[in-house]
């Protein structure tokens, strides 16, 4: 492993993951860089399961489960508690859902957000509400399948660009990041620990039951939405200064579509169709990143 | 130290001598004036805490259960609409046992927009686990809050301090406020065992099987029924330290009266007025105020009512489909007694209509003229 991977696991084996959860590697290699004074804030989210029914805890940080739509609120509540204690060096991190972060939960993280709370706020992304069995969420992706879009009404319209609103909220620091790049991500939890606000770091996590794939491609697929520009993996300072991190392969989109069940009842002008879109936001995203280095 | 204070600031003095160490919460008239009054305290040092201004009476109580549970002190304040939103994190500050202190001032739900006094915004949450206190005048605002964080965080059960908007919230009254010394002898500082705490990290609010979950609920009852004892002695010591003491009820005039007149908040004080009134013409009347909603003082009440001929009880809510929801929980109380008297009840003063006096002695005037109750509740006061 490469060297800034922390060798000390603060997730514990016995949890209640499915194989291949993008969700579950992604605590483990948050909370490696997190390190263990840290309490975890949880609302409704697969990982309300995860980590285990009372009285076990499979995290060694303290969870605080809290209501689906309040992330953001408990996140700040705790952040104020430790800090009358003075306990400020203690962090706070919520972890959340796509769908309690980007649907349920969007308001109270605004909120957090805009009051620039000293947390930092992790959306684990699986595209959809899979605790409940693989609804469509606000993220998730066009065409995709959920049991409430079927194959004859997909999803329509555009994935909802979470970064964008974050960074709308110029907040110092948010950050895509992706299971299948591991150092990446710590390196992105060690740049926030050390900055103060909010931080916002989104992290694309493949649910092998509800993209229909088998449990050994999760990471290869999560790889792939980066390398064909899907899920580009890049940061914003400040809400203005963007950091392309990882860079993407001469790979189309039907690469990492043809993977997964989810998608194969698209159609090739479909496909034809996120392959534009795709191009077109790889731009927009290249020429934010490149005004940036201009005008740095 | 004595202050003429609106209702409102008498309930953020009260949470300041409290020390309350996080305070959240969002604009809502008729509540609004305490948590500016808790901002300029926060500001200006006079109270240490951290000030949440959150998006919403969601997020101010969702933050309030989450800085709760790391082990502090914590206040908030709404009204109807507000906590109306809270309904769900009401449920859950409660099952998270957590000794949270809540003002609400109780104004009608909207639609129609109202922004008047009404009671049904928190009797509507009766099953939420939370303790209830009503209280009569500004005084009795102060010394409730104070009373509830001893009380809450003995039995570690949420307490709602309500009172009605503008008779209270915004009326000036001249308001005891003990000095800082008293207040810490009397409710010491907090200190629980179990906070979110990563020396010592657990799991709080999991996912809970069947083999567990009822016995969860049984120790909440549990709590509630202990609270009973509590909130008398923590009453009762209050009067000790600071000479105001409190009960559960508070009966005026009852062990010789035919009539109980039974009010709750602001209506008390017409209502005593009355009730010395009739006494002086040598009417049998007497007067019981209900302190308490949650835990009900079922004890209490067929204490008092055995053996009257009618209790009157004025009820500003409504619960649609049944009536109103004091007299019905009163109903409820007096199947433990043989010897209970009538119950009528009057639905009036809605959306802030007012009480007066002189409705009350028509109200008791009505009751006394009839034989029995033909109907479970009667309108006061409504317009053809």
């Amino acid at each position: 492993m490469r060297e800034n991977y922390p060798r000390e696991e603060l997730m514990m084996s016995g949890h209640l993951a499915c194989q291949g959860c993008g969700g579950s590697a992604a605590m483990r290699h948050v909370l490696k860089a997190m390190g263990p004074d840290t309490v975890c804030i949880v609302p409704a989210c697969c990982w309300t399961i995860i980590s285990g029914n009372f009285p076990y805890n499979t995290l060694k940080v303290p969870i605080l489960h809290t209501a689906f739509e309040t992330a953001g609120a408990a996140a700040s509540g705790v952040r104020a508690a430790l800090d009358m204690k003075g306990q400020t060096e203690t962090q706070v991190m919520a972890f959340a859902g796509d769908g309690g972060t980007f649907d349920i939960g969007l308001q109270s993280l605004s909120g957090a957000a805009e009051r620039n709370e000293n947390i930092i706020y992790f959306c684990y992304d699986n595209e959809a509400y899979m605790n409940t069995g693989i609804q469509r969420s606000g993220a998730t992706p066009e065409g995709a399948w959920t049991t409430t879009t079927p194959e004859k009404h997909p999803k329509r319209g555009p994935k909802k660009n979470m970064v964008q609103i974050l960074a709308g909220h110029k907040v110092p620091y948010v950050a895509t990041a992706n299971v299948a790049f591991p150092e990446d991500l710590i390196r992105k939890v060690q740049t926030a620990k050390k900055i103060y606000g909010t931080k916002f770091i989104h992290i694309l996590s493949p649910c092998p039951p509800g993209w229909r794939i088998s449990s050994e491609q999760s990471i290869e697929v999560a790889r792939l939405a980066t390398y064909t520009k899907v899920f580009p993996v890049y940061e914003v300072f400040n809400g203005e200064e963007y950091h392309i991190n990882v860079d993407p392969k001469e790979i189309p989109v039907v690469e990492y579509l043809k993977y997964q069940g989810r998608f194969r009842h698209l159609k090739q002008d479909e496909v034809d169709e996120i392959q534009k879109r795709v191009d077109y936001e790889w731009r927009i995203l290249l020429a934010k990143s490149m005004e940036e280095r201009f005008r740095v | 130290m004595k202050k003429v204070l609106m209702g409102n600031h008498a309930a953020s003095y009260a949470a300041m001598r409290c020390k309350v160490k996080v305070v959240a919460a969002y604009p809502i008239t008729p509540q609004t004036q305490i948590v500016e009054e808790l901002s300029e305290m926060c500001a200006d040092g006079r109270l240490d805490a951290k000030f949440l201004k959150v998006e919403s009476e969601h997020s101010a109580l969702a933050s309030i259960i989450a800085a709760s549970s790391a082990g502090v002190r914590t206040f908030t304040a709404t009204s109807a609409n507000g906590l109306a939103l809270m309904h769900e994190l009401l449920h859950w500050a409660a099952g998270a046992r957590l000794p949270i202190v809540m003002v609400n001032v109780n104004r009608a739900m909207a639609p129609g927009w109202s922004i008047w006094s009404d009671q049904t915004d928190s009797l509507s949450q009766r099953d939420t686990g939370w303790i209830q206190i009503y209280a009569e005048d500004n005084q009795e605002v102060f010394d409730s809050v104070v009373q509830a964080f001893k009380l809450a965080e003995q039995i570690r059960l949420p307490v709602m301090v309500c009172y009605d908007a503008f008779f209270l919230s915004h009326t000036y009254e001249p308001v005891d406020i003990p000095d800082v010394d008293l207040v810490d002898k009397y409710l010491p500082s907090y200190d629980p065992e179990i906070y979110l705490n990563p020396s010592d990290p657990r799991s709080f609010n999991a996912l809970v099987m069947p083999d567990l979950y009822m016995e969860m609920r049984y120790k909440m009852q549990e709590a509630m029924d202990k609270s009973k004892d509590v909130a008398r002695e923590v009453g009762r010591e209050y009067g000790e330290v600071f000479g105001r003491s409190y009960d559960l009820v508070e009966a005026v005039d009852c062990d010789d009266a035919e009539t109980v007149l039974i009010t709750t908040s602001t209506t008390s004080s017409p209502g005593r007025v009355i009730v010395k009134k009739l006494r002086e013409q040598g009417r049998k009347v007497g007067l019981l105020k209900l302190r308490y909603f949650r835990p009900f003082p079922n004890e209490d009440i067929c204490r008092v009512l055995a053996g009257k001929k009618r209790a009157v009880v004025i009820d500003r809510n409504i619960s649609f489909g049944k009536g109103g929801i004091w007299a019905d929980e009163i109903r409820g109380a007096l199947t433990l007694i043989e010897d209970r008297p009538d119950v009528y009840c009057y639905i009036t003063g809605l959306g802030g209509r007012d009480i007066t006096p002189q409705v009350i002695e028509e109200i008791i005037a009505d009751a006394e003229s009839k034989e029995k109750p033909e109907s479970l509740f009667y309108w006061k006061g409504l317009k053809p």
